[in-house]
């Protein structure tokens, strides 16, 4: 490993660890006996504040990004580039009239948007974002991670059926299926990660990832069995936060909008910044499981403090999900489940068992080989084989022709 | 192989997004409230009425005759004549306007006003601004904000004014040479009553 001197110079350090230092700083006011306490609480407060805030530039980026795959310019009228815009935005949202439909179940109606973003800020709790950086150092941290994101399916659910409206519902009952799908090979993907490093907890799996060949790091995607994953977690990752392609649950040209079809005002706001939110952190999952986490590039850059290459990946990631968006139209539904069920998943369960064949191999050339091969040909085949054309071809109907 | 279709859309996407911050020619858009782009000669928004020469009430061509009122298809245009009259254009007697108001909100643009029209008094604007505060009287627009001058219509509709011009010039012409052979014929008439024909030279 070459190391510049530049990452044991103490003021790289403290960089690195400066909002760690700033929490213990803040905290020494306190009695001994309420420090831990109030250590958790402030970084939930930094959780609360900088995700949200990274979701009001998303949503202008994401707007301009957009416009200029489109060849056009973008919001640019709020503010000096466009840059208020979530700010016009957020007014808007919060001085629209709240409407619950007269037959909806009210209860359930007003807990969705609440019980989502909220079981999404729960899944931040354990995603490390930078060294020393994680609110709760749990062994089982990945576990309970997808717990967290199991539940957000609870709340489009709740949306869809609490509103009393066929549009909701059927966005509802599209996002389940798409959901549950997608929730398996999303698991099974991350399970080669856990294979590899043999821990749940999301520090470990990147401390297992921050070392260097050389300049290069370890990270999983530099592997065959890495970059397979990867592959098939970023589409489930994309189907599970209801993207572009995927996001039929809210189809606006076929269900209006899906399951907030009846949510305005800040109730719709709340389900805006749940979904982004989500997006957050699925790539922030990805990152750490793939990516290497918060570690740098390359070893000569391991001065630069390392919350900046969380946030960086994740940011990389988010642009990737624009420009997907930006450029794929919408699967339909039978599409994507033959999408899920007959390629994503068979390929996942195949990667798993390359996973194991890697763990297993020993070090060495004939690995990289080996599996490189197997996955190759897989996907081929696969894609021969089980993406034939007739299942995306022109749709025949059996009665209406 | 699955999923080169996908790399091929990216890779359009992203010579787009790329190629949008380079090439002005990419961008469609224009910036509309400072940059525009300029009218159709044909364009048709909204009536306005013709004046000649510098005074909007004096030289208004509009002779308050009404056909545009009676046509108008959603009854936009409310018209008062004068109760005396003045000379128009080729000096003949006419009624002038007394009130002369159209409701922006129900006109319809349909130009059958123009159509009608026999003395070229009435034409189709292109401002397409008209957005106003007030919504009862800012829409009523009356005879001083409805006048524009003939320069300002050969500078929205050249071809189309100097037309108009040509034909009016003809037809003042016309009736000017007629009156002139008017003239002449009662300048003989009155000539030949003063004095009476001479007698015929006789014996050629």
């Amino acid at each position: 490993m070459i190391a510049t001197p530049w990452a044991t110079n103490p003021f790289f350090v403290n960089l690195d660890q400066i909002f760690v230092l700033l929490r213990n700083w803040l905290v020494g006011f306190l009695p001994a006996a309420l420090r831990p306490a109030a250590g958790v609480l402030l970084g939930v407060i930094a959780i609360v504040c900088v995700f949200p805030g990274l979701f009001a530039l998303t949503t202008v980026f994401e707007r301009k990004g957009l416009g200029r795959i489109q060849n056009r310019i973008g919001p640019n009228r709020v503010g000096p580039y466009g840059l208020l815009q979530p700010v016009a935005d957020g007014i808007k949202s919060l001085t629209k009239e709240d409407i619950v439909p007269l037959r909806a179940n009210a209860a359930v109606h007003f807990l969705a948007p609440l019980v989502l973003v909220v079981t999404v800020f729960m899944g931040f709790a354990v995603l490390p974002v930078g060294r020393n950086m994680v609110l709760v150092d749990m062994d089982a941290g990945l576990l309970f991670f997808f717990a967290m994101g199991a539940a957000t399916e609870l709340c489009v659910f709740m949306a869809g059926w609490s509103s009393r409206n066929k549009y909701s519902l059927l966005g509802a009952m599209r996002a389940v299926a798409q959901m549950i799908s997608y929730e398996v090979v999303l698991l099974l993907s991350s399970v080669a990660v856990v294979m590899i490093t043999g821990s749940l907890s999301l520090p470990k799996i990147v401390a297992a990832q921050n070392t260097y060949t050389g300049v290069f790091p370890h990270w999983y995607i530099f592997t065959p069995w890495g970059l397979a994953g990867f592959l098939m977690y970023a589409i489930a990752a994309t189907a599970e936060t209801n993207r572009s392609p995927f996001d039929l649950p809210e189809g606006e040209s076929e269900l209006v909008a899906g399951y907030h079809t009846e949510y305005s005002g800040f109730k719709f706001a709340l389900f805006f910044l749940g979904e982004y939110l989500a997006m957050f952190s699925i790539s922030g999952l990805g990152t750490t499981l793939f990516l290497g986490g918060w570690s740098a590039p390359f070893s000569f850059l391991t001065w630069v403090p390392s919350w900046i290459w969380f946030f960086g990946k994740v940011m990389m990631s988010i642009f990737v999900f624009i420009w997907m968006r930006g450029t794929l139209p919408r699967l339909r539904q039978d599409q994507l489940m033959n999408f899920a069920w007959k390629f994503v998943l068979p390929f996942t369960l195949l990667n798993l068992l390359v996973t194991a064949l890697w763990r297993f191999m020993g070090e060495g050339w004939a690995r990289w080989v080996v599996c490189s091969v197997i996955l190759i040909a897989a996907y081929v085949v696969m894609g021969r084989l089980e993406m034939r054309s007739e299942h995306f071809g022109r749709r025949r109907y059996r009665y209406a022709e | 192989m699955l999923g080169d279709g996908i790399l091929k859309g990216m890779a359009e996407t992203a010579r787009n997004f790329f190629g949008s911050f380079v090439s002005a020619e990419r961008l469609t858009t224009v910036e509309y409230p400072e940059q525009r782009i300029p009218t159709a000669e044909n364009a048709r928004v909204f009536p306005f009425l013709v004046y000649d020469g510098a005074d909007w009430e004096a030289g208004m061509r509009c002779v308050a005759c009404q056909i545009c009122e009676k046509e108008c298809p959603p009854k936009c245009i409310y018209i008062e004549k004068s109760a005396d009259k003045k000379p128009d254009y080729v000096g003949k007697q006419q009624f002038y306007l007394a009130r002369f108001d159209i409701d922006v909100s129900v006109c319809m643009s349909c130009q059958i006003c123009v159509e009608v029209c026999p003395f070229e008094a009435i034409k189709m604007d292109t401002e397409f601004e008209l957005a106003t505060e007030d919504r009862f009287g800012g829409l009523l627009f009356d005879r001083k904000e409805l006048s524009r001058s003939n320069e300002y219509y050969h500078s929205i509709h050249p071809t189309e004014a100097t037309e108009v011009d040509a034909r009016l010039t003809e037809e003042k012409a016309k009736v000017e040479a007629k009156a002139k052979a008017a003239a002449e014929a009662a300048a003989a008439k009155t000539a030949a009553a003063a004095s009476p024909a001479p007698p015929a030279e006789g014996g050629s």
